[in-house]
């Protein structure tokens, strides 16, 4: 009989399995999380979570006996039943109050539910959505040097001292040159001893006494580590690119924006902020609001406090361009910008705001993506009975003219996933999906 | 009885306990292990396969559960959608854990979970170290079928094998292949030994036996006897190519595996590992009731046994015997936790009824079971019941009367052609015989699965191989399934397949089933 502890084994001895079991399933999960992040609130939407997806779509096929034909069971637990009862058939046929046969490992089920860690439900989510090309030339332009380990060195800092590499150099050598182990020194003088002991100096002694001393001779002049042995770690430095970002969250907070409004706009921006997260080590995030003026803030007020005053996106973009001045240079981070607005800007101010984004913003910034929000049901029908907005108008020239922005419609919760995924969807997925 | 006589008995007690409370190490486990043994070995006579414990953890467990509860498998996909399904149940506490998985292997592994009590790990050792210990050694399917030295090893070369194929062939290639052969493992074992091909020494051996026969026996007498001409009949072509093919044959995967004509050499070996296992885990199938019930019944008398000599406490024993009455739990039919006979419980109630009849029959008894009712000791007739039987058999021989009156078990038929079910017999001396015959059945892999065999192939025209299903009582394949299996099996066999369901009373064919291999 033997016992054994195998709790300190690797775990998650199936995980190759489940990747496999993700990647077979991938379109059905994908469905099933999108589906479900629509229903998910802001503090959640970076969680994992639990989805259902249809077992159709995962089946694993057998021969099974069909429901016809003359089947037979033995039931425990008789009560009033005699030889010869006849018992009507429960609806919808079935095994007269017997459980389904068929279904011994839950086979029979059409749907099941598992739980996918938030790396997977990410992973899932975010799979088809890409950063816009721009951002990646800019990627593999901006360098900041990091080290990488590179091979060994004879010479080098004594914290970099490999020790594994010295003692194998040390031990071949050792080999090479023949040096005498401690051992067989040991069992010289172990059997000089013996011999001595038994008090009779023979031959022998003064034998193995030259011995020993050759021996001992040998390993003093072998040293045990020699300079020639010592090898260092070797780092050199690589370029690498910049792996740092920032999201600028511009935000009108003027009084026609309702909570409605900055919750849509707080989504989008979480969002923004996840995905950026994914592909960037760093992330910071700056969030600026606006009325007839424009200030930097912390999260809470952002979204939290209100504020009374016209509407003059410029001075957001102005604010935006001093903070970029001030601390994040172009060449040392990647910027995204995200505006929510409902649209309202006043009449003079769209040249300038305009002007702005052309000359300063776009310029600096890998992304800049602009979403309008309304309230569900606010014009109506569907689409702008109302017409396009001030702000809609004056970005849609640019865009028309071919400035490197984004922009989209949002009225409703449930259209913030769709929004977000059309402005990073991959090349080539949106010339399918819209055509 | 005086005091003097009573309080020194906790004290002795006290000395006795293998254990106290839920904490146990190493050193515990050992002795628990070995007060088992000497009771299993000792008193009950059981023979059991050097035992191995493992101790995990309970996502280590999980992990077991999703390869099938085998220690190390090859990776697919459907294992990854088991744990995932095992996962969400047991996060959500749908279901607890098993507190114990057991291999057949020499030596016997049994993994015991870390979270476990004291009391449970003595559970457990008592019923899986030495209940499915014994009844992996000396259940005559078990012995016949697998290879309990061999298994772990084989598991290690089909995963590495399955590895390999994937590194080289690339990891969809193998997937669709082992896809096919999982859709097709149920139809992938022998249920009888196979025909040895006869080698050309044997063949020559035969051969010369016979004609020194014939010529032993000679006489020309023989030759006058006026008769009928014998007219050498040469076997047909059809004949030809069914022997030539091993024709009819019923494992599918091992048809496939010697004869498909397209398959690459190590989709064969593929198909092979796919085959062995299931023809592993074939007997567990035919003896599930059996086993459970021999491992309930042993854990059951050795830890009463531990009990009476003072080694584990009365609040033990009270935790043993919560967790061993939810084990047997058997809801009846009409329960809403109702989902088919418990194999625990009927197996259970089984060995404990053979012990009632050995021990204290009654006349019922003596009539039905003249061999045994009375014997005295059950031991010798549970081992022998243990070794020599399966689930259906076992039935058959040893279900009473007094148990199915306890178990108040009905036969109730299910005819799609009539408006109603029909009770057709129940626990009273008309049906006796007619229940126990008809639990057996459910039993009975030849009644509860489908037969189908490989008949034919088309070798001269297109290919197309021919299946046969047997149809008993009517019952033909859920349709839908039926076809998904058939493209994986045209996958495999790369040519047209043909399933006909046969009713085989009549020979009339009742369905068919025609699927082209999928063109990609």
């Amino acid at each position: 009989m033997e016992i054994l502890d195998r709790r300190l084994n690797p775990k998650g001895k199936s995980l190759p399995n489940r990747q496999r079991f993700l990647r077979r399933a991938k379109a059905l999960i994908q469905d099933a999380v999108r589906d479900s992040s629509a229903k998910r609130d802001i503090r959640g939407a970076d969680g994992g979570g639990e989805v259902t997806i249809p077992m159709h779509g995962v089946r694993e096929p057998s021969f099974s006996l069909g429901d016809g034909g003359l089947r037979e069971h033995v039931l425990p637990g008789n009560k009033e039943y005699r030889e010869g009862d006849e018992i009507q058939r429960p609806p919808g046929g079935g095994g007269g109050g017997n459980g389904n046969e068929g279904s011994d490992d839950g086979g029979g089920e059409d749907s099941f539910r598992f739980v996918l860690s938030r790396e997977e439900f990410l992973e899932l989510f975010l799979d088809d959505l890409e950063l816009p090309d721009l951002a990646k030339r800019r990627l593999a332009q901006l360098v900041d040097p990091a080290f990488r380990r590179a091979g060994y060195t004879s010479s080098g800092s004594p914290a970099n001292l490999s020790l594994s590499r010295t003692l194998r150099n040390s031990l071949s050598r050792r080999i090479a040159l023949k040096r005498p182990k401690p051992e067989s020194i040991a069992q010289f003088e172990a059997e000089i001893a013996r011999l001595e002991a038994l008090g009779d100096p023979g031959e022998e002694v003064p034998e193995l006494r030259a011995l020993l001393d050759r021996a001992m001779r040998r390993s003093q002049r072998i040293p045990y580590i020699d300079p020639i042995d010592v090898r260092y770690r070797r780092f050199e430095p690589v370029p690498r690119p910049v792996a740092q970002a920032v999201m600028f969250c511009l935000m009108d907070v003027s009084g026609s924006m309702t909570e409605d409004m900055k919750d849509l706009a707080k989504r989008f921006y979480m969002l923004l902020y996840l995905f950026l997260q994914r592909r960037y080590k760093q992330v910071e995030v700056v969030f600026i609001r606006h009325t007839h003026e424009a200030k930097e803030v912390d999260e809470q007020t952002f979204f939290h406090s209100r504020e009374t005053g016209g509407t003059l996106v410029s001075t957001a973009l102005e604010e935006m361009r001093k903070v970029v001045e001030a601390r994040f240079p172009p060449s040392e981070w990647n910027i995204y910008a995200a505006q929510a607005s409902d649209g309202d800007n006043a009449a003079g101010d769209s040249t300038r705001t305009a002007r702005l984004l052309l000359e300063h913003i776009l310029p600096a910034v890998q992304y800049y993506a602009y979403i309008e929000v309304g309230r569900d049901g606010e014009h109506g029908m569907p689409g702008f009975p109302r017409g396009p907005t001030d702000l809609w108008r004056t970005y849609e020239q640019l865009v028309v003219a071919g400035a490197p922005m984004a922009m989209k419609r949002v009225r409703n919760r449930r259209e913030i996933f769709p929004v977000f995924r059309e402005l990073f969807r991959k090349r080539g997925l949106t010339e399918e999906a819209t055509a | 009885m005086s005091a003097g006589t009573l309080t020194p008995r906790p004290q002795a007690s006290e000395d006795r306990l293998l254990y106290q409370g839920a904490e146990w190490d190493f050193e515990t486990l050992r002795r628990i292990h070995d007060a088992c043994e000497e009771i299993a070995l000792g008193e009950m006579g059981l023979s059991v396969y050097p035992n191995r414990i493992e101790v995990i953890s309970s996502e280590q467990m999980l992990d077991a559960y999703a390869s099938t509860g085998l220690p190390l498998f090859y990776k697919h996909w459907s294992f990854g959608k088991h744990f995932a399904q095992q996962e969400a149940m047991y996060r959500k506490g749908l279901r607890g854990l098993a507190y114990e998985i057991v291999i057949n292997s020499d030596p016997c592994v049994s993994y015991v979970m870390e979270e476990n009590t004291a009391t449970l790990q003595a559970l457990v050792i008592a019923h899986a170290a030495f209940g499915h210990n014994h009844f992996f050694k000396n259940n005559r399917i078990f012995k016949d079928w697998t290879d309990a030295k061999g298994i772990l090893d084989y598991l290690e070369f089909a995963k590495n094998y399955v590895a390999r194929a994937e590194e080289r062939f690339g990891e969809s290639a193998v997937e669709r292949t082992l896809d096919a052969a999982h859709a097709l493992m149920n139809q992938g074992v022998h249920r009888q030994r196979q025909r040895r091909v006869p080698d050309l020494r044997s063949e020559e051996l035969r051969e010369r036996e016979r004609r020194d026969y014939d010529a032993a026996r000679f006489n020309d007498l023989w030759r006058t006897v006026p008769g009928k001409t014998q007219a050498h009949v040469p076997p047909s072509e059809v004949e030809r190519r069914r022997s030539l093919l091993q024709l009819p044959q019923e494992n599918l995967l091992y048809f496939l595996e010697k004869s498909a004509p397209r398959m690459a050499p190590w989709q064969r070996e593929i198909i092979r590992i796919v085959r062995n296992v299931a023809q592993y885990f074939h007997p567990q199938r035919q003896t599930k009731m059996m086993n459970e019930g021999c491992a309930t019944y042993t854990h059951y008398r050795i830890l009463n046994r531990l009990h009476e000599q003072g080694r584990i406490s009365d609040g033990a024993m009270l935790e043993v015997l919560h967790n061993h009455s939810s084990v047997i739990m058997q809801p009846e039919f009409d329960d809403p936790r109702y989902s088919g006979i418990n194999p625990y419980a009927l197996g259970f109630a089984m060995m404990q009824d053979i012990e009632r009849i050995c021990e204290h029959p009654t006349e019922e008894d003596q009539e039905w079971f003249p061999d045994i009712a009375g014997c005295g000791d059950a031991m010798p007739v549970l081992r022998e019941a243990w070794a020599e039987y399966r689930d259906e058999s076992f039935i058959l021989q040893f279900l009473s009367p007094h148990l199915i009156r306890k178990l108040r078990l009905f036969h109730l038929s299910d005819d799609s052609g009539k408006p109603a079910l029909r009770v057709d017999a129940v626990h009273d001396e008309r049906g006796y015989r007619r229940v126990r015959q008809a639990l057996a059945r459910q039993y009975d892999p030849a009644w509860t699965e489908p037969d189908i065999q490989v008949v034919d192939v088309d070798l001269s025209g297109d290919r197309r191989l021919i299946l046969e299903h047997r149809v008993l009582h009517g019952r033909t394949l859920e349709e839908k399934e039926a076809r998904l299996v058939l493209r994986q099996l045209a996958y495999l066999w790369s040519y047209d397949v043909l399933l006909k369901e046969v009713d085989p009373t009549t020979g009339a064919v009742l369905r068919e089933h025609a699927v082209s291999p999928p063109r990609d």
